[in-house]
């Protein structure tokens, strides 16, 4: 159980500790010496269990990594269909960096066979946020067009049936300018994602009324992308430069200040601040991504660890529905739990339902392109059966793509596990 | 502090031990938190309830061996938790399992008689409590048995299955069945993910029905279907007319992802946290006590803080336990001192691979209650504990078993958890 994370050290590594970028990309790699073969990771790998196109993480991972050589050609393509849900490094017992390993070998893969067009539009939500939002009624028809979207299939290869949020025709942004926190002394910085900003405005407003009725007064920097969605297609040089980015926006605001969080409602978004970047990316050498991700904080782990020590409000109205939760895989990677769990709890009269269906398939862009539109949706199958036998009016769950992608397979509406404690306190 | 959750007790480990602990210690209104670096070993074994098997001879009454056990070896675990929590655990887990998430799945056998099933290489291993779907392999039903592989399950030889079978004294045969599979190597995991299809497995025992002869039963390797074992088995048994049983396999061990997925809910049931990826990287103490664990969460370290630890680590095979280059043993996790490790001098590792290997029996010290010495608020459970060779011994669940329900019911005592709750 203990030990090191298998890299090599002897609890040196504790605390996150800092570590040069390419030397934690070695021992990222030379965790794989640390593989016994156990083969529990491919009981858990959602994607390998629908298709035979992708061997497996362990096949894919710590087995390939030995054979792949720098400089030399890359020696399968199957690694591509890795949804990166991270499942895999989350469950091994011998600490081995599955996803991670997974992650790197595609990058280096489709740096040898080119990266296709789509992979450079579909993980950019800010150009497409920007360009959608001022048009959004036009836009949201095209995306409900068939005929727009057979040719969004052909020509870029986005699949037809594949889940599109729609504009909000709002910015997030543009709402919180006009609705600064009242101060109070107690800063918190709020990341809300694209997905906030363009597609879902009022979950952030739902983030910040939470947060104010709790004492904070909330900050919102100007701030973009985290950079996931290039990260997980292999783009990492853009992905770099795009997370940096990010870091230099938030990092003003925690720098000075040992109390000052920074709290975020995109469960995958935070986790790639958190670790994803400095892990996946060899970003481990910023100084200011690094304290960002120290201060990075989930918004229902802030809430269960704030009420731990007594500070959260309690004045909860019963909400008396039959809920499913389903924790996206994102959400899991920060080895924290289930706290949506925790805090669903709290509130009178609602009852839930926990899923143990393992990914919902979407795994951020993966189940919009189309060669592996129809593995996502065989890897949620499993959720989507367990949503539709639950009896559960709507479905919590903390990340924006898997929502989208549990009401496109469903039907169900699906919210993030905020919206209840909003209800619940009456905001 | 920041980072920080309290708890009344916090395990480490999710394997049996520490599952059971942190079911038990749920079920008795503690709030507990149970910490995992990854899936415990439940994937990796047969999912059999193995009590006592070797003693060093086979042995065919675990409660009668145990007793000698005891009273022969004052520092093997056993002697510490006596018969009757052994024999408690046991009735506690079978229990569970009738009233867990997969339907009318049953474990059968009791701690009187060891069963004797054949292993995938035909070997009879004695095991107390085994799952239904497994116990008409029982070489004691002296039926003829067929053992049936296919080809692209590469771990799984029929024919070798059956000759050792036959140097047994089980009169087996073997056959070798052709599937549809879209994989030229497929494991155990996907093929029982096949069997959860009723046509699928309409379909497989169709063709093998072809390949049967009359009055003999059917052994398999475990593969029965994951969701619905005890559907998938029956409909098997039905449609062949005969008995099935199930011969464990090399991981991935279905069985075993049955046996986690039960005790999971069981213990997430009773409302116990389960936190996976969470590996225990320090602690802070005082004094005698652990005040509490950190993790390594993503971007900062978690800390849990209880006043009761469980330490369901493992031992040398999770890596908890280590022996370093000089020679030294450690507990990985909480640093805590350990016992059994061979005297200076004294041979480490005996060539002979199989045999004993004198650094097999060292685990976490602990005193007459199974609390980890210089720890006083730490209870040790399941592989971490010393002076037993689980794998030797047959004695790995029995041990996670009865430890695992023993650290849990102290706990409950000494902290005065709300009394009545525990089944």
């Amino acid at each position: 159980m203990s030990g090191d994370g298998g890299m090599g050290g002897d609890g040196g590594m504790g605390g996150n500790g800092a570590m040069s970028g390419g030397v934690l990309e070695e021992l990222m790699r030379g965790s794989l010496d640390h593989c016994v073969k156990c083969t529990i990771c491919e009981t858990q790998c959602p994607v390998s269990n629908v298709t035979p196109l992708f061997p497996g993480p362990k096949y894919a991972g710590p087995q390939a990594e030995r054979y792949r050589v720098s400089g030399e050609p890359s020696v399968d393509s199957s690694v591509d269909y890795c949804s990166g849900c991270g499942i895999c490094s989350m469950s091994c017992p011998q600490g081995v960096k599955i996803a991670e390993i997974n992650s790197q070998a595609r990058n280096r893969l489709k740096q040898q066979k080119g990266f296709p067009l789509r992979d450079r539009i579909i993980t950019r939500p800010t150009w497409l946020g920007r360009a959608g939002t001022p048009v959004a009624p036009l836009a949201n028809l095209t995306i409900d067009f068939k005929p727009f979207r057979i040719f969004g299939e052909k020509v870029l290869g986005v699949h037809r049936n594949a889940a599109a949020p729609e504009f909000a025709g709002r910015r997030f942004s543009t709402w919180a300018k006009k609705h600064p926190s009242p101060p109070t002394g107690k800063k918190i910085v709020y990341f809300h994602n694209c997905g906030t900003e363009y597609y879902e405005p009022w979950e952030g407003e739902k983030v910040m009324q939470i947060l104010e009725h709790n004492g904070f007064e909330v900050v919102v920097p100007k701030q973009d992308c985290c950079g996931l969605p290039l990260q997980s297609s292999g783009l990492f040089d853009d992905a770099r430069k795009v997370v940096l980015r990010l870091a230099r926006a938030l990092v003003p605001y925690v720098r000075d200040d040992p109390d000052t969080l920074i709290v975020g409602n995109a469960t995958s978004c935070t986790l790639m601040l958190k670790r994803e970047a400095r892990e996946i990316l060899s970003l481990e050498d910023d100084p200011d991504l690094k304290l960002v991700s120290e201060r990075t904080y989930d918004i229902c782990e802030l809430l269960l660890e704030l009420h731990d020590r007594g500070e959260l409000k309690t004045d909860f109205n019963p909400v008396n529905e039959h809920i499913f939760y389903h924790a996206p895989c994102q959400q899991q990677g920060h080895w924290i739990g289930k706290p949506a769990l925790e805090l669903f709890a709290l509130i009178p009269g609602l009852e839930v339902t926990e899923g143990n269906a393992r990914c919902c398939g979407i795994a951020g862009t993966y189940g919009l392109k189309a060669e592996k539109y129809d593995i996502a949706m065989a890897v949620g199958a499993d959720l989507f059966g367990q949503v539709k036998t639950s009896g559960a009016s709507e479905v919590a769950c903390d990340s924006e793509t898997c929502r989208w992608q549990i009401t496109h397979a469903t039907g169900h509406k699906s919210v993030h596990p905020i919206d209840y404690l909003h209800r619940a306190y009456g905001l | 502090m920041r980072g920080e959750l309290h708890y009344d007790a916090v395990v480490i480990g999710a394997g049996t031990a520490g599952l059971v602990a942190g079911a038990r210690l749920a079920e008795g209104g503690a709030r507990v938190c149970v910490l995992a670096k990854g899936v415990g070993s439940t994937h990796l074994a047969p999912a059999t309830i193995d009590v006592l098997g070797y003693a060093p001879e086979r042995v065919t009454s675990p409660s009668a061996a145990v007793e000698e056990l005891v009273a022969a070896r004052p520092d093997h675990p056993y002697a510490r938790l006596g018969f009757d929590a052994i024999a408690e655990a046991v009735r506690w887990f079978s229990e569970r399992v009738a009233a867990g998430p997969l339907p009318e799945y049953r474990y059968v056998g009791d701690v009187e008689r060891n069963i004797l099933l054949p292993t995938a290489v035909g070997v009879l291993r004695p095991s107390a409590l085994v799952p239904e779907t497994m116990a008409a392999g029982d070489a004691a039903s002296r039926e003829r048995v067929c053992i049936v592989g296919t080809r692209s399950l590469r771990d799984f030889h029929p024919a070798l299955c059956a000759a050792n079978l036959r140097r047994a004294g089980v009169d087996a045969r073997s056959v070798d069945i052709e599937i549809d599979v879209d994989r030229a190597d497929q494991n155990s995991l996907g093929l029982a993910r096949r069997f959860d299809d009723p046509a699928w497995r309409a379909a497989f025992a169709g063709r093998l029905a072809l390949k049967l002869q009359a009055h003999e039963s059917v052994g398999l390797p475990a593969m029965l279907g994951l969701r619905d074992p005890h559907g998938a088995w029956s409909d098997v048994q039905h449609r062949l007319g005969r008995a099935v049983f199930e011969i464990p396999t090399l991981p991935p061990s279905v069985p075993g992802m049955r046996l986690y997925e039960i005790l999971r809910s069981t213990l997430r049931r009773a409302g116990g946290r389960f936190v996976l990826g969470a590996e225990v990287v320090s602690c802070d103490r005082d004094g005698s006590r652990v005040v509490s664990v950190a993790t390594r969460s993503a971007g900062h370290d978690a800390h849990y803080a209880a006043p009761w630890f469980v330490l369901a680590s493992g031992g040398f095979g999770s890596g908890a336990i280590e022996l370093d280059s000089r020679w030294a043993t450690h507990d990985r996790i909480l640093g805590l001192p350990l016992r059994g490790a061979p005297e200076p001098g004294a041979p480490r590792f005996v060539s002979d691979y199989l045999a004993e290997q004198p650094m097999a029996r060292v685990g976490v010290a602990v005193d007459g209650e199974l609390r980890a010495e210089g720890a006083e608020n730490v209870m040790v459970a399941g592989a971490a504990l010393p002076g037993a060779v689980p794998w030797r011994e047959g004695s790995g669940e029995g041990i996670a078993l009865a430890s695992g329900s023993h650290a849990a019911q102290l706990v409950l005592a000494r902290s005065g958890a709300p009394a009545g709750a525990a089944a």
